[in-house]
């Protein structure tokens, strides 16, 4: 990114700004807003439960990509950086996901032996 | 990767931070797991150790409205406000490209600016979570306990309140940095180093992280607030 920043410089006489390109950022601020918004609606509207959560888990995950992709640049970043990050992360929700069923497994099956 | 340096370690950076979060979330289900949840109707939701509380019941207050239920509403404000940053973080970062100095001063003042709001609004929520309510907890030895600590807590579980703590704690000590960077970058902004330079990459390498505060508070919100 920072190599072809330059080039609004060099093509522009010093002193000269272009214009403000903005349209893209605000579009992505109000996807965010109603994705808050939708996510207050299943709070409210719907009651508790395993639906209810995937429902907030996929909104995130949503707001996520539009934060990373279009705020931090990420989506117009080469492939490499991209998939640098993906992986990664990709491993570690999986890290995350396994620990947590695991985990209550292991923790119930310690419980009710000691019980 | 045609990154810069900084920036390819700003990312990797970043990529550490997120198992740091991670590992609190994991932790975060593991308890919350381990808890009781509340089956009963959530009008007649009163607090209790026995059961995980709902968050909706717990963060129902706004300042200067006592005693009047308004479920999430504040933290609702507080995203927003983080959300507002973010953007105005990033039409920071868009000035820097066309070298609109002028417009890099406004857009990161604007940023510090709603930052240190939400820094505010969690101080507040904090003020509120640790003094606690009028009803407070009734204890088995007949005392009431009111607000929260690291030992006991009027919410529910111990762990809740310790979670609390330690979670919205690191994301606010997060934004608290960013707040510091983003407070350096407007001085060396003004002062010209950038312009000099002939570039604003450094801006671009705090809202990287600025971003990534914002990230991590969605998924705050999520997990805490919401499920």
């Amino acid at each position: 990114m920072a190599a072809h920043s330059h080039h609004a410089l060099d093509d522009q006489p010093i002193g000269e700004i272009p214009k403000a390109q903005t349209k893209g950022i605000w579009r992505v601020f109000i996807i965010l807003c109603v994705l808050t918004a939708i996510e207050f609606a299943f709070a409210f509207f719907m009651s508790a439960g395993t639906l209810r959560n995937i429902i907030f888990i996929i909104l995130t995950l949503f707001k996520a990509f539009f934060i990373v992709g279009e705020f931090m640049h990420l989506k117009h970043e080469t492939k490499s950086l991209i998939w640098t990050i993906l992986v990664p992360t990709a491993l570690l929700v999986w890290l995350l996901i396994a620990l947590i069923s695991e985990g209550s497994y292991y923790g119930d099956a310690v419980f009710s032996y000691f019980k | 990767m045609k990154a810069s340096y900084g920036k390819l370690m700003m990312w990797f950076f970043l990529l550490s931070d997120t198992f740091t979060f991670a590992a609190f979330l994991t932790t975060y289900g593991m308890i919350r797991h381990r808890h009781h949840a509340y089956t009963g109707a959530a009008d007649d939701f009163t607090f209790s150790t026995a059961y995980w509380p709902i968050p909706e019941k717990v963060f129902n207050a706004f300042p200067g409205f006592h005693g009047v239920d308004l479920p999430l509403a504040f933290v609702a404000l507080m995203t927003m406000i983080l959300i507002l940053s973010s953007v105005t973080m990033v039409l920071a970062v868009e000035a820097g490209h066309r070298m609109d100095k002028d417009d890099v001063q406004k857009w990161l003042l604007w940023t510090i600016l709603f930052g240190s709001t939400f820094l505010a609004c969690q101080a507040w929520e904090w003020t509120h979570f640790i003094t606690g309510t009028e009803e407070g907890l009734q204890l088995e030895n007949g005392t009431r306990f009111f607000g929260a600590n690291l030992i006991a807590n009027q919410y529910g579980p111990v762990l809740f309140a310790d979670l609390f703590f330690f979670i919205t704690g690191f994301h606010g000590t997060h934004v608290f940095s960013g707040i510091v960077l983003l407070v350096i970058m407007f001085i060396n902004t003004v002062n010209g180093t950038y312009q000099r330079r002939g570039h604003y990459e450094m801006v671009e390498k705090v809202g990287l992280y600025w971003h990534f505060v914002d990230l991590v508070w969605v998924f705050v919100f999520t997990f805490f607030y919401l499920v």
